[in-house]
């Protein structure tokens, strides 16, 4: 049987371990793919489904009309709403809840909404130190709503084409 | 004054404490930035940043982590041999220091300038395994158990062929004093030293120096896909600090014999700058870079594999190096470059 020496000389010339070395000194110096993450952030889609937060319109009325089709398709079961008119007639919320260690960020309720009053904003970085914080009222949604109206207005104007 | 240092009893055991302190608190500082080292280069080779957050570019990382050990709670497991459990890291640790009492940092510069220095490290690396045994057998647990076991045939095997890498060194000098297998270099600067002549040697030396030091590719003892983290499972806070800062400890000491073996330890390579403690140092730095690069670019050797290469291929070839050495410097072959007899001959 023919003895395969190439892999022999391979062996005891230690070609493997060389090569290794060299692609290991290679990405040594390559620039690195870790994010120093509360300094960087990674970029983020206009479709990204983080933060719920109810929005207004320009002239400060609240959008929601109370149909209920968010709750309704809620598959995690994390929203509730109460509702009766308003002394103007209108109908809006009473109540508007959120359990948000039940929501599973679907997004389904932001495109059950026919106002676009319910969204998914950009924000992600709303962990609490207790869990009651984490059942949010329509106070709440109301506050994220008027802070992040202008990304969510962009991200919703940017994502339009494609709805 | 001197005479206090020199000749009364309380004198001299002053003046040698304060040597081995001397040794052993920078060894230790260095040791703490050599951990960092390590991880940084290990983050480096995969594209990750490291430990970048504690003090400037994270170099303050290592006293963060040993502040954390130190304070953290002290688990001993049931059923375990409590005198055994705790003499096992420090045991591992004290030896590892030890061997640094005959390591001669620069000419002279060595707390016990003894004539059989080699020997005195070869015997204590070699005592070395019984912390790991200790440890393993004593945490009355399975993993710690396998992992002893294998360390203890892992660093039997890899000394044999150590101890033969060594004899070789030994024969071509004449003498086991690091100074005089130092001075046996010195001559051309680099081109003098010994790995031209041992060429083959120092990469075996180094391979087995990894084996016998646990480190990747040859971590078998703290495998931590099959066996967690060997040995060391059942160690927590301070007892596990001793064990890593032991591992470390006997680490920097191989680059240190390496370089003192084969690449002339505080010889300058170009003959025109001076000598000094300034390159053994550069040298350890760039034997232990290479070791961070070993542990980042190899992937773990099976059991079988790490048994075949120590005792067939390692044992044979630096056995055969040694009867190769002993007839070319009897002879005075290559102009006498095996034979640069300092004492005796």
């Amino acid at each position: 049987m023919a003895y395969d020496y190439t892999r022999s000389v391979k062996y005891f010339l230690l070609t493997d371990w060389i090569k290794g070395f060299q692609l290991g000194l290679k990405y040594f110096f390559k620039p690195k793919a870790t994010l120093n993450y509360p300094h960087e952030k990674g970029p983020l889609s206009p479709r990204f489904r983080g933060e719920h937060a109810l929005r207004r319109y320009p002239n400060g009325e609240e959008r929601c009309i109370a149909c209920k089709l968010c709750e309704a398709i809620c598959p995690a079961q994390a929203i509730t709403i109460d509702a009766e008119p308003r002394d103007d007639g209108s109908r809006r919320t009473t109540r508007y809840d959120i359990d948000m260690t039940k929501c599973i960020y679907c997004g389904f309720c932001e495109e059950a909404c026919p106002v676009d009053a319910i969204v998914e904003g950009p924000n992600f970085e709303f962990a609490t130190e207790t869990r009651e914080e984490l059942f949010y009222d329509k106070q709440k949604l109301l506050e994220n709503g008027d802070r992040w109206e202008a990304e969510i207005a962009r991200n919703l104007e940017l994502d339009a084409p494609y709805r | 004054m001197m005479e206090f240092f020199t000749q009364t009893n309380l004198g001299i055991a002053l003046t040698i404490t304060g040597q081995v302190l001397l040794v052993v608190v920078p060894l230790l500082v260095a040791l703490a930035f050599l951990l960092y080292f390590d991880r940084k280069v290990w983050a480096a080779v995969q594209l990750r940043r490291g430990p970048n957050v504690v003090g400037a570019f994270g170099l303050l990382q290592s006293f963060a982590d040993f502040l954390k050990y130190v304070v953290k709670e002290i688990v001993v497991p049931a059923g375990a041999d409590k005198f055994v459990f705790f003499l096992a890291p420090m045991l591992s640790l004290v030896l590892a220091m030890v061997a640094w009492a005959v390591i001669p940092f620069g000419d002279g510069l060595v707390l016990a300038d003894i004539n059989v220095a080699i020997l005195f490290v070869f015997a204590v690396s070699s005592l070395e395994v019984y912390g790991v045994i200790m440890g393993g057998w004593a945490s009355n647990s399975k993993y710690p158990f396998l992992g002893s076991l294998r360390s203890a045939a892992q660093m039997i095997s890899y000394e044999v062929s150590i101890g033969l890498i060594i004899i070789g060194v030994i024969i071509s000098t004449g003498s086991m004093n690091f100074g005089n297998i130092v001075a046996a270099q010195d001559g051309m600067g680099i081109f003098s030293w010994y790995w031209i002549p041992h060429f083959p040697m120092v990469f075996l030396f180094l391979i087995s120096a990894m084996a016998e030091t646990n480190r990747p590719p040859f971590d078998l003892p703290e495998a931590e896909s099959e066996l967690v983290a060997g040995y060391m499972v059942e160690y927590s806070s301070t007892p596990f600090l001793l064990f890593q800062i032991g591992e470390y400890v006997a680490i920097v000491l191989m680059c240190a014999l390496v370089s003192l073996l084969f690449f002339g330890g505080w010889l300058s390579p170009i003959e025109a700058l001076p000598d000094g403690m300034f390159w053994f140092l550069i040298k350890i730095f760039f034997f232990f870079f290479i070791f961070a690069m070993v542990k980042a670019i190899t992937p773990r050797y099976r059991y079988d594999q790490l048994m075949r290469i120590g005792w067939k291929v390692f044992l044979p070839l630096s056995l055969g190096w040694v009867v190769l050495v002993a007839f070319f410097a009897q002879y005075g072959a290559f102009w006498g470059t095996y034979a640069r007899w300092t004492v005796g001959g």
